[in-house]
């Protein structure tokens, strides 16, 4: 098993927000995680990247046999945790060039492996930006400073087709995109899809699983999974939208 | 306890030996300017932290020594100098070792016709007509004790003339080498610097030493920027980690004129920058950028006055901070717009980042404007590395050694990437490198 998630609650300024998560991704498996806005998704794929504003108050993670709570978010990633954000930061002065360079060699340092000269780097970064069709002149630039939504979505794919990862997180990536734009970060992340991986998509709208095909689909609500199921409860959740679930849920508490 | 007399007696005390060592010198013309210097310097007291312009800076320390002249030769190699020189860059070569000019380890050879680039010294002993014309006449040292010091007991310092018309094109590079060893000294680099009509010149000043030893650099330097006339000139300071440097930089801007200036700053256990600039006519430009990277207990303090005397001139000051540490930093930057100054733009800013919950910043950007139709603003910022970008790059896989030295890289860039000359932005790249990639 690649990532074992037992009982995780977390909090953030006191609040709870996960309470009590249970899930288990196989390698080359695809999930989607579902749910109404203020569930909690975006905080258990932030928890598991490693944020610090979030405290782990209960519950365990095992990642690739490690227990990931223990490591560093910078760890995390050496590992091969990845996270797409929802919302990529804009960092003015630092290349998109340089950001991957030293992402990719301090993985390598860590891996015991040697640094990757820059001709290898360059020819690397070439092949990878062809797979969400990224402009070269992206690369020179400051990462995110000035990128449309939608080109910010595909640099994080570009990041994460660059360093590899085993497990990625896709945090909310059909956020913000038209539909071209979501076919091509679809399409990226299809192309990186193999036995040996794991990809955990969440997002709140079904269109983006039209694209990436899930093997299960998982409902949060209110920082717990509710209904698990395969690709067809994605499709049920479109059509009768998230109050059935909550309705449901509400009953079951009467 | 060691016998110490207070700095200033001690300056008082020397200073009939000093005038008997200046052998033929007191025919000069300068010499009257020296004696007035001497009686003004004795009747100032030194700052304390009750002068509203020392009020965050101490300057107790530098007064625990006695600071002597150096008589000693010290004898330096080439190779000595090398470290200090930017790779990749043709450019002149002024050394001073000690505050004393070396010619043999200088380099003025294709210089243009007419430019005089060399010692003061000797210019001064000569009374060369420009700097009996200039010098002393920007740097007043009526109520500034150390400019009085400076005046008193100048030796030497650079001397830069370039004539109407002449574009300077390789950089003036001039290094202040300081060997004090164990004998604690004193050096009061004195440069002037006049650009005539539509001239162009570079000029780095580069303040430095290879030890760790305690000395005192005391510099003035006064620069001229002629009508039309483009000035760039960049102050490098990374003297030794225990001495103490106070300098001044005063700024004369003709018609039309372009001054840049730049200071990066990292090196001292104090130091002192007042830098001003006058626009003494219309359609002038200037900039003032700063870089400065303190830690362990260091202080660096830059007092800068942009006065827009005149109507139609625009002034840009950037000023950004990197403190570690219990480290200190201090930024006090005057704008006056004086009423004549209609149609001025002036910008001015200053950014630090503390890396400790014990490094201390105090920010005190002022406007002052007297006109009513300008354009001015300026702004402070004091605050940690952003804890978003760090994360986001931390998730990546970057460790949080190398994340905060890209952070710190990205931070100071926009300061490094307006020096226009490129071997020497890659020189002060290296430096944050190493002081943050280790």
């Amino acid at each position: 098993m690649l990532l074992e998630i037992k009982n995780l609650h977390a909090n953030i300024d006191g609040n709870e927000i996960l309470k009590g998560i249970n899930l288990k991704v196989n390698a080359g498996e695809v999930h989607a995680i579902m749910g109404p806005n203020g569930s909690g998704k975006s905080t258990l794929a932030q928890v598991l990247a490693g944020r610090e504003e979030f405290e782990v108050t209960e519950g365990e993670v095992y990642y690739n046999g490690k227990n990931l709570l223990e490591l560093s978010p910078e760890d995390r990633a050496r590992e091969g945790v990845f996270l797409a954000f929802q919302y990529p930061v804009e960092i003015p002065g630092v290349s998109n060039t340089n950001l991957l360079k030293t992402a990719v060699n301090e993985i390598r340092k860590y891996r015991g492996e040697e640094e990757l000269d820059s001709m290898d780097f360059l020819s690397l970064l070439k092949e990878k930006s062809k797979l969400v069709e990224l402009d070269q002149k992206f690369l020179s630039r400051s990462v995110n400073e000035g990128f449309s939504g939608g080109e910010k979505k595909r640099n994080e794919i570009f990041q994460m087709a660059v360093l590899n990862p085993k497990l990625a997180l896709l945090d909310e990536t059909d956020s913000g995109l038209d539909i071209d734009a979501l076919r091509i970060v679809a399409n990226g992340v299809n192309k990186l899809r193999s036995k040996d991986n794991a990809i955990v998509v969440v997002t709140h709208y079904q269109r983006l699983l039209n694209y990436i095909i899930p093997d299960f689909v998982h409902v949060l609500y209110n920082g717990k999974i509710v209904k698990s199921g395969g690709k067809e409860l994605a499709l049920e959740l479109e059509e009768k939208g998230y109050d059935w679930i909550k309705n449901g849920k509400e009953k079951v508490l009467v | 306890m060691e016998n110490k007399t207070d700095l200033k007696q001690f300056f008082i005390n020397q200073f009939d030996e000093f005038e008997k060592s200046l052998n033929g010198e007191k025919s000069s013309h300068f010499h009257h300017l020296r004696k007035s210097a001497f009686e003004e310097f004795r009747k100032l007291p030194l700052p304390t932290q009750k002068d509203e312009e020392w009020k965050y800076t101490n300057i107790s320390p530098l007064l625990d020594y006695n600071f002597s002249r150096s008589a000693k030769k010290t004898d330096v190699s080439p190779d000595a100098v090398s470290k200090f020189l930017f790779d990749k860059m043709e450019h002149s070569l002024i050394v001073f070792i000690n505050g004393r000019f070396s010619s043999e380890l200088s380099k003025l050879t294709d210089i243009p016709k007419g430019v005089v680039i060399g010692s003061i010294n000797e210019a001064i002993k000569e009374n060369n007509p420009i700097v009996m014309k200039h010098l002393a006449q920007y740097a007043g040292f009526k109520n500034n004790i150390f400019t009085a010091l400076s005046t008193a007991y100048t030796i030497d310092g650079a001397f830069i003339y370039v004539p109407d018309g002449i574009n300077v094109a390789d950089p003036v590079h001039i290094i202040f080498l300081t060997r004090a060893g164990n004998e604690k000294i004193i050096t009061q680099p004195r440069n002037l610097f006049i650009a005539g009509k539509n001239s162009r010149i570079s000029i780095i000043e580069h303040y430095v030493s290879d030890e760790a030893s305690v000395y005192f650099t005391n510099a003035v330097t006064e620069i001229v920027a002629g009508e039309n006339g483009i000035v760039d000139h960049i102050k490098l300071q990374e003297e030794s980690i225990n001495s103490f440097h106070i300098s001044r930089m005063e700024v004369d801007q003709e018609r039309n004129s372009n001054f840049s200036s730049h200071l990066i700053s990292y090196g001292a256990e104090i130091s002192r920058n007042d830098f001003n600039t006058r626009f003494n006519d219309q359609g002038g430009e200037c900039m003032l950028n700063g870089l400065f990277l303190i830690n362990g207990e260091q202080l660096f303090d830059a007092h800068t006055m942009i006065d827009h005397a005149k109507p139609h001139c625009k002034s840009h000051e950037h000023y950004k901070g990197i403190l570690q540490d219990k480290s200190k930093g201090v930024f006090n930057g005057k704008v006056m717009v004086r009423q004549d100054a209609q149609k001025t733009n002036a910008f001015q800013q200053n950014n630090t980042i503390l890396l400790s919950d014990n490094a201390v910043m105090n920010s005190k950007p002022q406007l002052e404007i007297f006109a009513d139709d300008v354009k001015c603003s300026h702004g402070a910022t004091i605050g940690k590395l952003d804890e978003n970008s760090m994360f986001y790059l931390k998730s990546r896989g970057i460790g949080d050694e190398a994340a905060t030295a890209m952070l710190i890289h990205a931070f100071a860039s926009d300061v490094i990437t307006s020096i226009k000359i490129e071997a020497l932005r890659d020189y002060i790249e290296e430096i944050i490198t190493k002081r943050f990639n280790q």
